[in-house]
């Protein structure tokens, strides 16, 4: 009796790893076929672009995206190395484009004399980027192709 | 007690002013270079040995504040592994501005005594001050310290960046500022240095109280 008990407790073992094994075959994931226990060989990071060329916006409300490098920039309660070129007293000496006047705002849209805390963390909307190859599909279309789409299918829309 | 001394330093001038009566001119003048060389050659040793890194983080203050933040930075690591070590930075490297530092850091032997800085919480509450007596050091020598590794003439602008090259070109070239002015807080993390920016030129005190004065007249009329 213990010895059925065990084969069957043996054969049910098998067929969950077998069925786990398979599972894991189908599920993609960004880190690989690799078994949870093993650490991934991560790719290497690529490098931050740094043309300091303004990239366009993909909607009007996207905050603008970072054209150059922000390595090791500190960003805390003591200093914030973006504001050093981007403040508003800082933009003559280093011609760099002014934050907008919304991150002077709070939430009541009353303009401040100084950045907002709520707006203070640059990092948080803006990114740099990199030259890096997707890692998944995207399938974004432009707002103005949408609009221009509909104007001549639809006859436009209200 | 004071004439007895008097007594001794007499006998001793008299035998440092007398010439020698066993050894030779030569024997003593030989040993005397011998001696020079041991002498020098050991202060020289002592002195680079406080110039080390080691050095610099036997001590909790440094190893645990300023250095920690150094090992993230480009200066401690980087693709060539070519780095900057603490005295590269904070000493001078000629001899008499070298001694010149050494002294002033008696200073730092009295605080590392006193315990000036010997918790996280002193070290922040200091650390302003302390980074403007750096601040100040390199931007009187025109950043000497800097300029020991990163040579203007040899920097190629082509190479940079076209902000950097333009910046570059528009305040480092001109002599206008000096790299302490623009690269404040890059091996180590800046304090707190308040709302206004680094680059422009503080009005004084008085200034802004006269200011707030002659606000508070204009809402008084």
């Amino acid at each position: 009796m213990k010895r059925i008990l065990l084969s069957v407790l043996g054969v049910a073992a098998v067929t969950v790893s077998i069925s786990a094994a398979s599972a894991q075959q189908y599920v993609a994931t960004l880190r690989g076929e690799v078994d949870l226990a093993e650490e991934t060989m991560p790719p290497p990071i690529p490098a931050q672009t740094n043309d300091d060329l303004r990239k366009a916006r993909n909607y009007p409300e996207q905050p603008p995206l970072i054209p150059h490098k922000i390595e090791g920039y500190q960003i805390d309660k003591n200093a914030n190395r973006c504001l050093t070129c981007h403040a508003r007293s800082a933009v003559e000496d280093s011609q760099a484009p002014m934050i907008s006047v919304t991150h002077f705002m709070n939430r009541d849209n009353q303009v401040l004399a100084s950045v907002s805390p709520r707006r203070y963390f640059c990092t948080q909307c803006h990114v740099p980027q990199h030259e890096a190859k997707p890692l998944v599909e995207n399938a974004f279309v432009d707002v103005d192709n949408v609009l221009e789409y509909l104007k001549e299918n639809e006859g436009g829309s209200d | 007690m004071f004439s007895r001394l008097w007594n001794w330093i007499k006998g001793l001038w008299r035998t440092i002013a007398r010439p020698s009566i066993h050894y030779s001119l030569g024997f003593l003048c030989l040993s005397g270079f011998f001696m020079g060389i041991i002498f020098w050659g050991g202060f020289n040793t002592a002195l680079e040995l406080t110039n080390t890194e080691k050095f610099c983080t036997g001590c909790h203050e440094m190893r645990d504040n300023v250095f920690e933040e150094l090992k993230s930075t480009i200066h401690y690591t980087n693709r060539s592994g070519v780095r900057a070590t603490c005295p590269d930075c904070h000493v001078p490297h000629e001899w008499t501005p070298k001694i010149a530092r050494k002294m002033q850091a008696s200073k730092e032997v009295w605080g590392k005594i006193f315990g000036t800085i010997n918790t996280r919480e002193k070290f922040l509450e200091k650390r302003l001050e302390l980074a403007q007596h750096e601040w100040a050091r390199l931007e009187a020598n025109d950043s000497l310290e800097c300029r020991n590794c990163h040579s203007e003439e040899y920097m190629d602008f082509t190479r940079q960046s076209k902000r950097a090259a333009e910046t570059h070109e528009r305040f480092l070239v001109t002599g206008e500022k000096t790299c302490i002015d623009c690269h404040k807080g890059i091996a180590h993390q800046l304090p707190d240095l308040g709302q206004a920016g680094m680059m422009k030129p503080q009005p004084t005190e008085a200034q802004i109280v006269a200011y707030l004065d002659s606000l508070e007249e204009l809402g008084a009329n």
